[in-house]
């Protein structure tokens, strides 16, 4: 089926000719770091992990969100889910891969990564994340690639990848839940410390994840024959509304907590990206446009009219994705850092090359993306019809 | 372990030779259990000073500038610790910190600014149940049996998640190489590269050596240690007879730097 990536139109030979610049701008800076070390990033001894942390962070979510077409297609028999099931399923693979790649490149000594393997140590919660990752990530590629090749040949996908279909659904929630844990284990770290960061992960990650996945089927539609379907973008927009209220209701929970108890040392981090603590105020900007992306994804994806054209539609699903990148992509990780271990204020924001080999690897994800959609819709597009008779192309 | 004098050596590696040449792996021969006393017997360093859990007490009222320079100093120097001024990036194995600042949660408003801004050494605090060992994905930080929270900074990979466990940011990360912010180095200790985490390691070398830690000493009496299982021991008597507080002790941490006031 790889052969079918090689042949595309100019304006697809063109997009991963841009995304391979940004990869090659990315590498570049990156063996810099590799020569400097990590001191060129904006991190320091008291808000220890960033940017890169965040992302991989906010991806693992991206990667288990492919439970929320998978999920109702094949234990519901949603039949809408049909055509798209490829799509959830191949966004979950870039998505981990780039997990893998921003923990590479976060660690000090990169050349020592195997260290994790030649001393499997099963009291760090790492050591399951890593289990977890790679293991959801072989599991997507065979049942993603088994199904599309079935479906290339026109014949039914074979009996024995029923239980690896099963098994992935089970294992997309665990990736995100061992991701929260990694957080929501460590004492002193009060804003990270709470029960329900697992759940507001796992509910984040469903609102983010479907409203990438509206936006990549709209971008499919516009750009390719095969269409992923009105009702199937539709039903995802209900899915990103639902879990964008809970997510937003898990962290007023955490509000309440922090604040009517009247713990100060649970409130510090809170207060510090809402309003900025004892005259730093970095992140408040973040978290205030994050506030607003919040809003007007609800208002959006809530309201049926909003939701039902495809316009605003496209404009709640962006923000929505945005506002969830931004609060667990950023000021999740850093937010936790500040005030540090001695009650004081030290802020991060990144630096420029950090910057650019979080867009190198983000461009990575997507040049792999673009040649996994290119494969699935060019065989989307010869099938024409799906397994329930429905026309899989534009009229 | 290296204590095995030339001669001990060589009648070991002739064993193993003979072992070998016969067909045999030692391990046929020998037990494990064997290997593991045998092990143990040369563990033992003679002279080398052991407890079943260092602790230490360091005497607030009896700190000053002049010794908390000294203390400071002598650490790092001994331990090729780099002097980097940009404080995003420094590296600090003992410190001085203010009173409110190592001990957030007892400031108060109406607590003399004497007691506020008193000085306060901290270090690692070898807690018996570190979040920083547990977090550690590759065991390059670890607790030895007699309670030392040790660093394999040959294996760590730099991920640093034990500092974000750590509750008392006792740990620095080498945010590029440490060589060049070394003025003197101390060729006995070695020296780390960047992309590695390191902190205090209770001068375990100078433990071996029967030496107090390099900070008791410089400390003129202000830091005391011993071994806490001990009742006998020094420190067990002055905690038994003073009022001692521990850094963040809710966590569950269980520190084993205790703090007179």
């Amino acid at each position: 089926m790889l052969e079918i990536a090689l042949k595309g139109s100019p304006r697809y030979w063109g997009w991963l000719f841009f995304l391979a610049t940004l990869i090659g701008a990315g590498v570049i800076t990156y063996l810099y770091q590799f020569q400097i070390g990590l001191g060129i990033t904006g991190m320091s001894r008291d808000v220890s992990w960033g940017l890169y942390i965040g992302q991989f962070t906010f991806l693992v979510g991206v990667a288990a969100s492919a439970v929320t077409i998978v999920l109702p297609y094949y234990l519901h028999n949603y039949k809408k889910y049909g055509r798209i099931a490829i799509i959830g399923e191949f966004l979950a693979i870039p998505a981990i891969l780039m997990c893998m790649l921003f923990i590479f490149v976060d660690l000090g000594q990169p050349m020592r990564v195997l260290n994790v393997l030649l001393h499997p140590t099963p009291n760090s919660v790492m050591f399951y994340d890593m289990i977890v990752l790679s293991g959801y990530l072989i599991l997507n590629l065979l049942c993603g690639w088994v199904i599309l090749m079935s479906e290339k040949k026109g014949a039914p996908p074979p009996k024995w990848i029923k239980p690896f279909l099963y098994i992935a659904i089970c294992w997309a929630p665990s990736i995100h839940i061992v991701t929260a844990f990694l957080y929501q284990g460590l004492p002193g770290r009060d804003y990270w410390m709470t029960a329900i960061m697992a759940a507001k992960f796992l509910s984040s990650a469903f609102a983010s994840g479907p409203s990438l996945l509206i936006i990549l089927c709209m971008l499919i539609r516009k750009f390719t024959n095969f269409d992923p379907g009105k009702e199937a973008i539709q039903s995802l927009a209900k899915t990103a509304a639902y879990f964008l209220l809970v997510t937003i209701a898990f962290y007023l929970f955490e509000v309440f907590t922090a604040f009517y108890s009247g713990i100060t040392s649970h409130q510090y981090s809170i207060i510090y990206l809402f309003s900025g603590l004892e005259g730093y105020s970095k992140l408040v900007p973040v978290m205030s446009i994050c506030v607003l992306l919040a809003a007007i994804g609800v208002l959006i994806l809530v309201t049926p009219p909003l939701r039902k054209w495809e316009v605003t539609l496209a404009i709640g699903a962006a923000s929505t994705f945005l506002c969830m990148w931004l609060e667990k992509g950023i000021t999740l990780v850093v937010g936790g850092f500040i005030p540090n271990a001695f009650d004081r204020v030290f802020e991060y924001w990144p630096t420029l090359p950090e910057t650019i080999i979080t867009i190198g690897v983000w461009s990575f994800g997507f040049f792999v993306l673009t040649i996994l959609y290119k494969i699935a819709s060019s065989v989307k597009e010869k099938a024409i019809f799906d397994k329930y008779g429905e026309k899989q192309i534009k009229a | 372990m290296s204590n095995i004098n030339r001669r001990e050596f060589l009648k070991i590696l002739g064993i193993g030779t003979f072992m070998g040449i016969g067909g045999w792996s030692m391990f046929e021969v020998v037990g494990k259990g064997e290997i593991e006393a045998f092990a143990e017997k040369y563990k033992k360093v003679p002279g080398a000073l052991q407890a079943k859990r260092w602790a230490m007490v360091i005497d607030l009222k009896k700190l000053d500038q002049q010794i908390i320079n000294d203390c400071t100093e002598v650490c790092h120097r001994i331990h090729n610790v780099p002097k980097i001024l940009n404080p995003k990036e420094e590296i600090k194995w003992i410190w001085d910190e203010k009173f409110k600042n190592a001990f957030p949660e007892l400031k108060d408003d109406y607590m003399s600014s004497e007691i506020k801004n008193m000085h306060v050494l901290v270090l690692c605090n070898h807690c018996e149940n570190p979040p920083c060992v547990r977090v550690c994905p590759t065991k390059a930080t670890f607790k030895r049996k007699d309670g030392i929270v040790m660093m394999d900074m040959h294996r760590c990979i730099g991920c640093r998640f034990c500092m974000a466990g750590c509750p008392y940011g006792a740990r620095s990360f080498n945010w590029r190489d440490p060589k060049d912010y070394i003025k003197n180095e101390n060729p006995e200790f070695p020296l780390r590269m960047r992309g590695v985490v390191e902190k205090c390691t209770f001068c375990y070398e100078r433990l071996d050596r029967g030496l107090p830690p390099a900070c008791v000493e410089a400390s003129k009496g202000a830091i005391m240690y011993g071994d806490i299982t001990d009742p006998n021991s020094e420190i067990r008597k002055i905690l038994s007879s003073n009022f001692a507080i521990r850094r963040k002790a809710k966590l569950g941490t269980k520190p084993s730097v205790y703090y007179l006031l």
